[in-house]
């Protein structure tokens, strides 16, 4: 009961937050993706920062467990998989989650979304046993630094925490330098 | 307008930080496969099936890792697809209580009204083959914007900083030739 109250709480803020950060938005994917307009990266560089550093603070102060931590596997399926939804990404303005947000909002683009993306997942569930033959499924749940708790292979010996807490202020600060466009009007042109 | 990039940034960080702290990272992607098995469960009743030891499926996608996938979609009532029900609501409220998109944007998003103008069909059957891609490829890579690019990356996982760069390589350049107009 507590599992579904908590789902019910973070999913509705997660959403909401979702919402007016613009990110349901295909405007707002749009002009991100096609860079003439960074301000939503900005916001999602700066959110994975902070959950970042409080995350890997508060396992190093013991008040977060390590346990909920869940580091998927990287394969080279991994990156075919990113070039296919990057795809999708830019063409419809939509991911899984907010175009499950953008059609709440009616948006009725998204409601073809999601059909096509049921659609999708089941064309995967069906052609699985063929990736997974292929051995392009296969890798080890890497991180870049060694996470004190867990049994997580680690790419280096640095302390995983450490390394957690700094890239988080490297996301942060990467939003703070990003310029508000890199493309179309506005962009001030390099001098000769 | 959106919130300000800073507070926006914090607030969505503090959401991610809430969920792994009460219970896991945030995840959405892997809910369209138990969504698809719910459905299609109903028509064909063989599908899944429950063993000694939990849930199988006739399906090798569904019956992976012991059958975890077969056992959500038995069993919907679970944190990841409530999770996925209550984010639907909650962005839902949130758009109407900033007062609605309006009729016009509901219809056709306005960066593509000002690149294909007003062609709601053309623009359904993108979005449907859009869709379509992201959702393969989300589940070959096994987790999509939430799952490896957010979660991932905030938890120093390789696995979220590969599928960034495979997400961002193809997107920006389809963005560019597809979206001249900004809208």
């Amino acid at each position: 009961m507590t599992t579904i109250l908590l789902a019910l709480i973070i999913g509705a803020a997660f959403g909401a937050a979702l919402d007016r950060i613009g990110a349901t938005s295909p405007n707002w994917i749009g002009r991100m993706l096609s860079l003439t307009n960074l301000h939503l990266m900005k916001t999602i560089m700066m959110a994975i920062g902070t959950g970042s550093v409080l995350m890997f603070a508060g396992q190093m102060l013991g008040f977060v467990d390590v346990g909920h931590m869940s580091v998927k596997t990287a394969y080279v399926g991994v990156f075919i998989g990113g070039l296919m939804l990057g795809t999708g990404w830019a063409m419809a303005g939509y991911c899984p989650g907010t175009g499950l947000g953008a059609a709440a909002a009616g948006r009725k683009d998204a409601f073809f979304f999601l059909a096509g993306g049921l659609l999708g997942a089941a064309a995967y569930m069906v052609s699985y046993p063929m990736w997974n033959n292929s051995g392009l499924l296969n890798g080890q749940k890497l991180t870049l630094g060694t996470i004190p708790g867990t049994d997580y292979p680690a790419l280096s010996a640095l302390s995983g925490d450490v390394v957690g807490i700094v890239l988080g202020f490297v996301f942060v600060l990467v939003a703070f330098a990003l310029p508000d466009r890199l493309r179309g009007e506005g962009v001030p042109v390099p001098a000769e | 307008m959106p919130l300000n990039w800073k507070s926006g940034g914090l607030l969505l960080g503090l959401v991610f930080f809430a969920a792994v702290l009460l219970v896991k990272p945030i995840g959405v992607s892997t809910q369209f496969v138990i969504f698809d098995a719910i459905l299609a469960d109903m028509v064909l009743p063989d599908l899944i099936t429950q063993t000694e030891e939990g849930y199988t499926s006739t399906n090798a996608y569904l019956a992976k890792s012991g059958g975890k996938y077969a056992k959500n979609a038995a069993n919907p009532l679970n944190y990841s697809f409530i999770f996925v029900l209550a984010m639907m609501l909650g962005a839902g409220l949130s758009a109407w209580l900033r007062g609605g998109l309006g009729a016009e944007e509901q219809r056709v998003p306005a960066i593509w009204r000002a690149n294909y103008g007003d062609t709601p069909m053309k623009r359904y059957a993108v979005a449907f083959l859009g869709g379509f891609i992201v959702l393969y490829g989300a589940r070959l890579a096994g987790g999509c914007t939430s799952g490896h690019m957010m979660s991932g990356m905030m938890q120093t996982a390789v696995s979220g900083y590969v599928f960034a760069a495979g997400a961002f390589a193809a997107a920006i350049p389809v963005s560019i030739m597809m979206y001249r107009q900004e809208g």
